[in-house]
Parts: structure tokens; C-alpha cells; sequence
């Protein structure tokens, strides 16, 4: 093979600020969903556990549903063919946004909160049920007993898991480039066909992943060992 | 709400869904993503034993080596791998090379990762009694793992190798980035196709994933539970 490397197309010039206007996106990105999963995620667990039937039937059709189809059908129904389905107010502010990024979001979002919504539940379940009878008897509401007793419990036991979800969410995020959102891989294709240095261009992407994935796993090792277990050890 | 929705564009193309353009042309559709699912889950099963035995070796530089190549691909989005794929292969095997092979190799790779976490816990699994007992016995290391550790570990992961299968029929839809005529691809197709009903072109496919994923999801639970019960007699 009689490949000339190249390296200097991605580490510097124009190609290079490609690059990192695509880390940009494809941080803001995994930051914005990730934050709109845990809240979605959080109200998806407390309606699987709520006693009343009906919202507990709903929550677990959402659960199944969105986890057991592909992300990427997902992302295209929100951004090809959800005009049908949603309200107007709804379509023309996606519209005023940058609509592919908004269609991003929400196809992230709504697939992330059904895995977080999971793993919430079984940090719930792994608080006693003497918590609940608990504070049941002393007069707490079903909904105040979660949110005051409960959860702050739960939700540190689920932190762990939550990272793992950020760093799945990270790394789907890639998928949004299909629907032309400029992130991290999208950018790295641009400069490919652009340059045609896909090896360089296709080793930064890589490297700037696998990157935050370590990161993000050593922020999980850090919370383990600083956080947990003294929390645990008490 | 502007419009109702109208679903007889999914039955005019139902049969483009489910099995493409055969028997005038190539299988694609349903069929097509079952058997990238199918094929990639047998190679990735031996690649995931192969890196998930490397992965619990008593040679250290090997041990080491293969948990370098795990955890740098399964900090990859498999989009990347795809593409690196896509991009690699004909430069090291020439041209010619269908995309679906590239597209099979992807997942293997990616998948295979994966499978071998879960290799590797089911061998952590089996308690330490079994190995020693074994080694007292006069069985040599392989000889351990093949007729004592391997079997009792492989039984146990069955649920979780049904779950990699759910994974791996969801990230088949990735092919389409590679022109795969697979479900998601055709979906597309026709969206272009008709322009019109792409809301309900996208629902479709969703359901027919889910039907596919959710049925082996409760495989896999069913497994589980009967795993667990057979355990407890």
C-alpha cells in the first residue's frame, strides 16, 4: 500500500476546526439529552411503580416499546414523519429551532429514558420496603414518601448505571449524523470526502471517543470508590 | 394533527418490506436484517469466547492486550467501527467486497467486545471450588476450562446471549449507512418513494423491530427464569 499520511489535515487548519465544532456538538449534545432523559426517565419510573393500573400499564408499554426498537428508526420517525403525530405549537417551535438537532433530542431522549426509567426502578427496589411502610405511616403521601424518603436514596445507588447510560448516550449520539446533525462523526466524514484523508480524519474521531468513554468510565470509578462505598461502609 | 394517517402505502409495499426485491431481484427487508442479526451473532459468539478466555489467560501481556482491544472498541459508537470497516477493508482485501460482509464484520467486531464481558463474567461466576476441585482431580488448566468451567458458565449466559441478539437485530439498522438494503434502508426507499407517508412508513418498521426484539426479549426472560428454577432444585 502507497498511502501518504497526512497527519497535519486533521491537527490543524480548517479541517481541524471541523473536528472540534463537531466534539462541540456532539458534547452539547449528550449533555442536553442526557439531562432530559434522567427527568423523563425519573417521571417514566415512578408511573411503572404507581399503584394506580392504567399508568403503570402505560409506563411499561413505553419502557418496552422504546427499547426494543432501533434507535436510528427512531431518529428518523422524529424527524421525517412526526409532523403528523404532533401538535402544531410543537412542530412549528421544532421548526424555529435547529430542527434536526431538536429531532435529535427528542428521538435521544425518549430512547435513553426508557433504559434510565429501568435502571432507576431497580435502584428503587433495592431500598427497603420497610422505607416505604415506613414513611406510609407516618403520614407522607405515596408521592412525598418517594420524593422525600425514597429517591435521594435510590437515585445514588443509580448513579453508576446513569453514567453507563451517558456513555451508551454518547455514543449514539453518533447516529444523529444521519439526519444532518454536525456532530463529532459527521465532521469526520466531511473531512474524509473532503480531503479524502479518511484514515487521519476517521483516527481523530476515534480517538476523541474513545477518549470520553474513558473519561466518563473513570468518573464512574472515581464516584465507586469516593462516593459509594463510604456511603455503603456507614 | 394536520392529517390522518393512511397506512395503505405499508400494504401496497408489504411484501418489499419483509423480503425486498426477491424473487425479481436480491432478498432484502425483514429477511435480510434477520440474517445480518443471524450470521454476525455466530461469529460474534466465537469471537466474544475467544476474547473473553484471552481476556481471564494467566499470561499477563496477553490478558492485558485483549482487554486493550476490548475496551477500545467498546468505546467506540459502532457507527465508527462501520465505518472504519467500510473504509479499511478494501484497502486491505482489494475491492469487490459486498456491504454487507462489511457491515457483518462491523458487528462482529463490535459485538464480539461485548459477548466477551459477558464470557468473562459467566467464567467469574463459577465459583473457585469448581477450578480447584478440577486441578486436585488432575485436569490441566484447559482441561478445566474446557469440561468444567466452560460448560457450567456457557449455560448461564444463554439469557444474556439472547439480549446481545435483541442489540444486535437494533443495530442491524446501521447497515443502511452503507447502502445494506435492510429494513431501515428499504423503509427509506420507500419513504423517498412516495414522499407522503413517512409517518407512517417509520411507525411501521418500529413495530415490526419491536415484534422482532420483543419476542426475544421475553425469550430471553423466560430462559432466565427457568435458568434460575433449575438452579434452585
Amino acid at each position: 500500500m502507497n498511502y501518504h499520511f497526512d497527519w497535519a489535515v486533521v491537527t490543524s487548519g480548517k479541517y481541524f476546526e471541523w473536528l472540534v465544532s463537531g466534539v462541540h456538538v456532539t458534547v452539547k449534545l449528550s449533555l442536553v439529552s442526557i439531562a432530559l432523559s434522567f427527568l423523563l426517565g425519573l417521571v417514566v419510573a415512578i408511573m411503572r411503580m404507581s399503584p394506580f393500573r392504567p399508568v403503570l400499564w402505560f409506563a411499561h408499554g413505553y419502557l418496552e416499546f422504546f427499547r426494543n426498537t432501533p434507535l436510528l428508526v427512531q431518529i428518523f420517525f422524529w424527524y421525517f414523519g412526526s409532523y403528523k403525530i404532533l401538535p402544531v405549537a410543537v412542530n412549528d417551535w421544532m421548526v424555529r429551532q435547529d430542527f434536526e438537532f431538536a429531532a435529535a433530542v427528542i428521538a435521544l431522549t425518549i430512547y435513553t429514558s426508557a433504559f434510565i426509567a429501568e435502571d432507576i426502578r431497580s435502584g428503587v427496589r433495592s431500598i427497603p420496603k420497610e422505607q416505604m411502610e415506613a414513611a406510609r405511616s407516618s403520614g407522607f403521601s405515596y408521592i412525598r414518601s418517594m420524593r422525600y424518603i425514597i429517591l435521594p436514596q435510590a437515585v445514588r445507588l443509580t448513579i453508576p448505571p446513569l453514567i453507563n447510560q451517558f456513555l451508551n448516550l454518547m455514543k449514539n449520539s453518533s447516529l444523529a449524523m444521519t439526519i444532518g446533525v454536525a456532530e463529532l462523526m459527521y465532521q469526520a466524514r466531511q473531512v474524509e470526502s473532503y480531503t479524502f484523508k479518511g484514515f487521519e480524519a476517521f483516527s481523530a474521531a476515534t480517538i476523541v471517543y474513545v477518549g470520553l468513554s474513558f473519561s466518563i468510565t473513570g468518573l464512574m470509578t472515581v464516584y465507586r470508590r469516593k462516593l459509594l462505598k463510604p456511603l455503603k461502609a456507614r | 394533527m394536520e392529517t390522518a394517517l393512511d397506512f395503505r402505502v405499508v400494504w401496497e409495499y408489504l411484501s418489499y418490506f419483509f423480503i425486498g426485491r426477491y424473487p425479481k431481484g436480491p432478498v432484502g427487508g425483514v429477511a435480510l436484517t434477520l440474517y445480518l442479526a443471524a450470521v454476525s451473532l455466530v461469529f460474534s459468539f466465537l469471537g466474544g469466547l475467544v476474547l473473553g478466555l484471552l481476556s481471564v489467560s494467566r499470561n499477563r501481556p496477553v490478558r492485558w492486550a485483549s482487554m486493550a482491544v476490548i475496551q477500545t472498541i467498546r468505546g467506540m459508537p459502532l457507527l465508527m467501527v462501520i465505518f472504519w470497516m467500510f473504509f479499511l477493508l478494501p484497502a486491505l482485501f482489494g475491492g469487490g467486497m459486498p456491504a454487507s460482509w462489511t457491515v457483518i464484520t462491523a458487528l462482529t467486531l463490535f459485538t464480539s467486545a461485548y459477548m466477551s464481558e459477558i464470557v468473562r463474567a459467566g467464567i467469574m461466576g463459577i465459583p473457585k471450588g469448581q477450578t480447584e476441585a478440577a486441578v486436585s482431580t488432575g485436569l490441566s488448566h484447559r482441561q478445566t476450562m474446557l469440561h468444567i468451567v466452560l460448560p457450567q458458565a456457557l449455560r448461564n449466559m444463554i439469557p444474556s446471549f439472547v439480549n446481545q441478539f435483541v442489540s444486535m437485530i437494533k443495530d442491524t439498522s446501521l447497515a443502511f449507512i452503507v447502502g445494506v438494503s435492510e429494513l431501515t434502508q428499504i423503509a427509506n426507499q420507500v419513504n423517498n418513494r412516495t414522499m407522503l407517508f413517512p409517518t407512517e412508513i417509520f411507525l411501521f418498521i418500529a413495530v415490526v423491530y419491536f415484534i422482532m426484539c420483543f419476542a426475544f426479549t421475553e425469550l430471553s426472560r423466560w430462559l432466565e427464569r427457568r435458568l434460575a428454577y433449575s438452579k434452585a432444585i
